[in-house]
């Protein structure tokens, strides 16, 4: 791979999208360098499951063309991405990590795809995750799993690891996520990436393939937080085919990441999301982190959301619920795998059979859970319950936010660690997201930027912001402000640090 | 504490459509159980009076209006279907009507 | 298979003398909307397969539903109109169970939150002793999606048993179902069956007037289920209850309930117990037979439907909705009847062939309410019955009626010739005027051929004309017969019997001497 090739790949969206749109370096350049350190290396990483060289340069050479035109261009025209596989994109393979979409290819993009299209961003292809969108880990893909550039015999993160770790090794500049209970930032954090969870309704979820309807929201994923504001506005906005879309303007949150300015806020640690149960080494960067925010003016209050721990057990009957029904649809019928049809079998059989082979253990877990907690007799006790104790998770956020602009605390408990590690113990495994799930519950937005690598395994550690609902805004705000002070501290970037793959210095 | 026998998750698995093996069967009844136990925690929560949330956005009558849009192609619809018969979808016979 | 086995029966006077029937009538309609429930796409009727699909309604993954402003103001309009209190907020929700007809294997409903409930809609009914009026308690409507449609291949009779596979259109799919569920129908007694026609056809007026869907039940824009149970007196507790499903016409859902009380009262004497379940109703036998079994009642998993916020109507569109509403069936029949001078018996038998539309567009295009009532509720629902089709679809219009009626108020066709062309009309030979120039159906009004055949006649009946000579005009009747017979029925009779009176008892010209 050529030096320069190389120099492109390690550039931000930002630059990348300047120097395309100055005529300095052409967004098929730009899209070859990328494409070929997939070549390179995605065979380690695994990120991707499909890429698309053909389109991608394509939409690249169609950016070039616009403009030689002098047509105007978009804020990210030209700059290379990697679509979660679970958003649906006309005639590419949409599988959602699961065998049970083996060789679907929509006939139709989700709003998402439709604006990066329209946005002259290049979509190279379709990355990895989890079965669905569930798990922590990659691990549950039906079609192997991602590793982590940090340590190839590491997690990613999960569900969406490939997008986290193709943004993490350079393969893209920048990458689509999608967070039902962490899904975008607990990857990122374990790859020392900038991963965001929108307010829900902020972004369309129309041909987002539904884990749980009302917890699912996509986002953007970037190495920079300036980056992820600027793939944040191209994505945001309300969406006449998602009746859950909020009718209102967008927060100006490019703008924000540009002020980075903490001066006078105040700034929340939830007491309920500290200490016991995070490790030494994240704990210790997080605290390092709150100081640092204090020392750029930020006022440091603790705060007490007091039903944050029955977050996750309320979690963990609202997904299942609510997945159970919506993967209903995957039957064998009308696309998709089927399994068992040998003309003298019934259809409850042939579904039954394409369904239990179709789906990995997760899922299948999953959908009986679900199954179970809606079922006649258990519904008020469980799942009605649960609605309950998101309504008091809601308002542990709105006392909390009546207190500060903003909460922090440590993205997940852990940094990343080995892979099949926790791969047979569910609930260790549902605990990576203890801090990541309120916000799916309450609907709020939440970010998680790197800060570091924790002294005991060099592995990366993330922090995660909190804003109220239709303040995302405050996120790239308190984000950037702390990106660049640790940015001050280190240097160089903390992926910079991160293991060369593909055996390429720069 | 709820306990899951082998035959409840054969009649959710039955619900959900999973043909689901002996072995399976047995594995997921004891991981539900386990799972079970761990959410049981909400049950704490004294929430009798909290209303139930159903929708983290706090919008009502969201509408769309009564005007015909683009379908799909017949060929497209039909595209990623398993069986097609007389631009049909081909499904295995059904044994009861719903 | 036993399912098949035709069961037996009770007399239907044997029934009620020892039972006492409780109904419950789940009516379905489809909206006439443009648009599907959730999505864009178009309802018509009868497209080629599949046609009218979209991601939405094929349940592709990823897709959303959005809701039709239109079909929830139907479902208002059709609440408001059965005197139902409309929820001030209410959900969606998922009713989960696996069917290939239905793409997301959930049916997008409303559970314990109907946007309509409490209601009533008062019926007439008749019976041997008069028109027995009825209140028929609502407990609610509430919408729903409806799903594709399955066709069943191969076995015997192409019906759901022993097929060998079906094939499965979604144009269907996702079209706007409003579900109108009645309160237990109690006091009935042997008028149940008739009740249960009663209300079924009221409701299809109603929703007619309304104006919200077709309602035509061939076409399944109307569809009824009818569940029934025995209890052996008003005061005992409720039987257990069969619901019969394709009851597919006004006749059979009298005539299914007819069955399933006659079957389930034999069941009961032989000391058998009323199986809960599912059962088929068959236009062809009138029969029903077993179905699905509800013993192991069903776990659809009902929860609020996450992908679609709640619906809070303000009071301002609801009461705007009411205003809005047009003239309903009762209150139009009871102007009817005093516009027209007709009794309630009258009235309902009109109402009931449906005629009441036709009667009042020819009246309003001129015709008499008399003539229009003679020939739409006469001649004409004779034909319609013939062809087994609405007064509506005949091939004439009310105009065309009131045309015809004018043509014999003027006395250019007399009533024989007005069937003539009335007949002529309906094979499709055209207009009212048409027919009579194509035909040459105008009355024969020109006394010189009138002459003529009264002197034949005269000749052929000279004793006839004797006693007419002689002062009996009494006589004349065997004359103007014949002189009818020669002009094949188009002489104006009372014209000829003028000519003749005149022929005869006037002296005759000097001339003719
Ligand atoms: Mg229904
Ligand atoms: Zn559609």
């Amino acid at each position: 791979m050529s030096d320069t090739a190389v120099e492109l790949t390690r550039k931000t969206a930002a630059d990348l999208a300047a120097l395309v749109s100055s005529g300095d370096v052409s967004a098929v350049e730009v899209t070859l360098a990328h494409l070929e350190r997939i070549d390179d290396i995605d065979g380690d990483v695994h990120a991707f499951l499909h890429v698309d060289s053909q389109g991608a340069l394509a939409s690249a050479q169609a950016v070039d063309t616009a403009r030689r035109n002098g047509e105007p261009l978009g804020v990210l025209a030209g700059v290379p991405l990697g679509l979660k596989d679970v958003m649906a994109m006309s005639g590419i393979p949409t599988t959602c990590g699961s065998r049970i979409l083996e060789g679907w290819r929509p006939a139709y993009d989700a709003t998402v795809t439709r604006s990066l299209k329209n946005a002259g961003i290049v979509i190279l292809g379709k990355t990895n995750m989890d079965e669905f969108a569930m798990g922590s880990s990659t691990e549950h893909s039906a079609y192997g799993p991602t590793h982590n550039p940090w340590d190839l015999d590491r997690i990613p993160g999960g569900s969406g690891g490939g997008s986290a770790a193709c943004v993490a090794s350079y393969e893209a500049a920048l990458a689509i996520g999608t967070d039902t209970g962490g899904s975008i930032r607990q990857p990122a954090a374990v790859t020392g990436t900038v991963g965001v969870k929108p307010t829900y309704g902020g972004v369309s979820r129309y041909g987002l393939v539904a884990l749980a309807s009302s917890l699912d929201q996509a986002g953007p994923c970037a190495r920079t937080v300036l980056d992820a504001a600027l793939l944040h506005s191209v994505i945001a906005g309300h969406d006449a085919l998602d009746s859950t879309s909020i009718d209102a303007p967008v927060p100006d949150v490019v703008a924000s990441a540009r002020r980075a300015d903490v001066a006078g806020l105040r700034i929340g640690v939830v007491r309920e999301l500290t200490g016991e149960g995070y490790q030494a080494g994240v704990q210790q960067r997080f605290d390092e982190s709150v100081a640092i925010l204090e020392g750029l003016g930020a006022d440091i209050v603790e705060v007490s959301c007091p039903h944050f721990p029955y977050a996750l057990a309320a979690y963990y009957l609202i997904l299942p619920s609510e997945c159970s029904s919506n993967l209903a649809r995957f039957d064998g019928m009308r696309y998709g795998v089927r399994v068992g049809d040998d003309g003298n079998s019934s259809v409850e059989q042939v579904m039954s059979k394409t369904r239990a082979s179709g789906f990995g253990d997760e899922v299948i877990r999953r959908i009986i859970l679900g199954t179970y907690a809606l079922s006649a007799g258990y519904y008020d006790a469980f799942y009605g319950q649960a609605q309950k104790v998101r309504t008091l998770i809601a308002s542990d956020f709105d006392a909390a936010f009546a207190q500060c602009d903003v909460l922090v605390s440590p993205t997940a408990p852990t940094t990343a660690f080995r892979l099949g590690e926790k791969l047979d113990d569910p609930l260790a495994m549902y605990l990576n997201d203890i801090a990541t799930i309120p916000a799916n519950l309450a609907g709020t937005p939440a970010m998680s930027l790197p800060i570091g690598l924790a002294p005991e395994d060099s592995l990366p550690v993330g922090l995660q912001i909190m804003a109220p609902a239709m303040a995302d805004d405050r996120l790239y705000n308190v984000g950037a402000a702390l990106e660049a002070a640790l940015l001050d501290q280190w240097g160089a970037p903390l992926l910079d640090s991160a293991p060369q793959l593909g055996g390429v210095a720069v | 504490m709820p306990s899951i026998s082998r035959d409840e998750v054969a009649h959710l698995a039955r619900l959900a459509r999973l043909d689901l093996s002996e072995e399976d069967l047995a594995h997921h009844a004891a991981q539900l159980e386990v799972i079970l136990n761990s959410v049981a925690t909400i049950a704490e929560v004294a929430a009798d009076d909290v209303p139930p949330m159903s929708h983290p956005v706090a919008l009502v009558n969201v509408f769309r209006e009564d005007v015909v849009g683009p379908s799909l192609s017949r060929d497209l619809a039909l595209g990623s279907a398993p069986a097609v018969e007389d631009d049909r979808f081909r499904v295995p016979r059904i044994l009861d009507e719903q | 298979m036993t399912a098949m086995a035709v069961e037996s029966v009770l007399s239907f006077d044997d029934v009620v003398s020892r039972y006492d029937p409780v109904l419950g009538l789940e009516v379905h309609v489809e909206l006439g909307t443009e648009t599907k429930m959730f999505c864009s796409c178009p309802t018509l009727f009868g497209a080629p397969p599949n046609t009218q699909t979209c991601p939405t309604c094929l349940g592709l993954p990823g897709s959303l539903p959005v809701l039709n402003r239109v079909a929830v103001e139907s479902a208002i309009r059709i609440g408001l109109a059965l005197n139902c209190k409309i929820a001030a907020w209410c959900r969606f929700a998922r009713k989960n169970y696996f069917y290939p007809d239905m793409p997301k294997n959930f049916q997008t409903s409303q559970y314990d939150e109907p946007i309509c409930y409490d209601g009533y809609l008062d019926i007439e009914v008749e019976t041997a002793d008069g028109l027995m009026p009825f209140r028929v308690q609502i407990e609610r409507a509430h919408m729903e999606e409806d799903t594709g449609k399955s066709t069943h291949q191969g076995g015997a009779t192409g019906r759901i048993h022993g097929a060998d596979y079906s094939l499965v259109d979604y144009n269907r799919a996702g079209i706007p179902l409003i579900e109108i569920v009645t309160k237990p129908i109690e006091g009935a007694g042997r008028y149940a069956p008739e009740v249960a026609r009663a209300y079924v056809t009221a409701l299809r007026d109603l929703l007619r007037a309304l104006d919200v869907s077709d309602v035509k039940m061939e076409q399944g824009s109307l569809r009824c289920d009818a569940n029934a149970s025995l209890r052996t007196s008003p005061d005992a507790p409720l039987g257990t209850r069969t619901e019969t499903k394709n009851v597919n016409s006004l006749k059979s859902v009298e005539r299914a309930v007819r069955y399933e009380m006659t079957r389930q009262a034999a069941r009961l004497d032989a000391g058998e117990r009323i199986v809960q379940e599912t059962r088929h109703w068959h236009e062809d036998t009138g029969v029903t037979t077993s179905g699905r079994s509800k013993e192991e009642a069903e776990d659809y998993r009902y929860f609020p439907e996450p992908d679609l916020l709640p619906i809070a109507p303000a009071i301002e569109w609801v009461e705007s909705l009411r205003a809005a509403l047009p003239e309903l069936p009762a209150a139009r029949r009871t102007r009817l009847m005093t516009e027209w001078g007709v009794n309630d018996f009258e009235m309902q038998s009109m109402a009931n062939a449906g005629a009441l539309d036709v009667i009042e567009a020819t009246v309003a295009a001129g015709g008499t309410q008399a003539g229009a009532r003679k020939w739409w509720m006469g001649e004409l629902a004779r034909v319609a019955n013939e062809r087994e089709i609405e007064l509506p679809e005949l091939e004439i219009t009310p105009v065309q009626v009131a045309r015809v009626e004018a043509l014999v108020a003027v006395g250019a066709l007399n009533d024989k010739l007005a069937r003539q062309v009335i007949d002529g009309v309906l094979e499709g030979a055209g207009s009212p005027d048409d027919v009579v120039a194509a035909r040459g159906l105008a009355v024969v009004s020109d006394d010189a051929a009138l002459l003529a055949a009264i002197e034949e006649a005269i000749a052929a009946n000279p004793d006839a004309a004797q006693k007419i000579r002689e002062g009996k005009p009494a006589a004349a009747g065997a004359l103007i017969g014949a002189v009818m017979k020669a002009t094949r029925g188009q002489a104006d009779a009372a014209r000829v019997r003028e000519l003749l009176l005149t022929r005869l008892t006037t002296p005759p010209h000097p001339s003719t001497l």
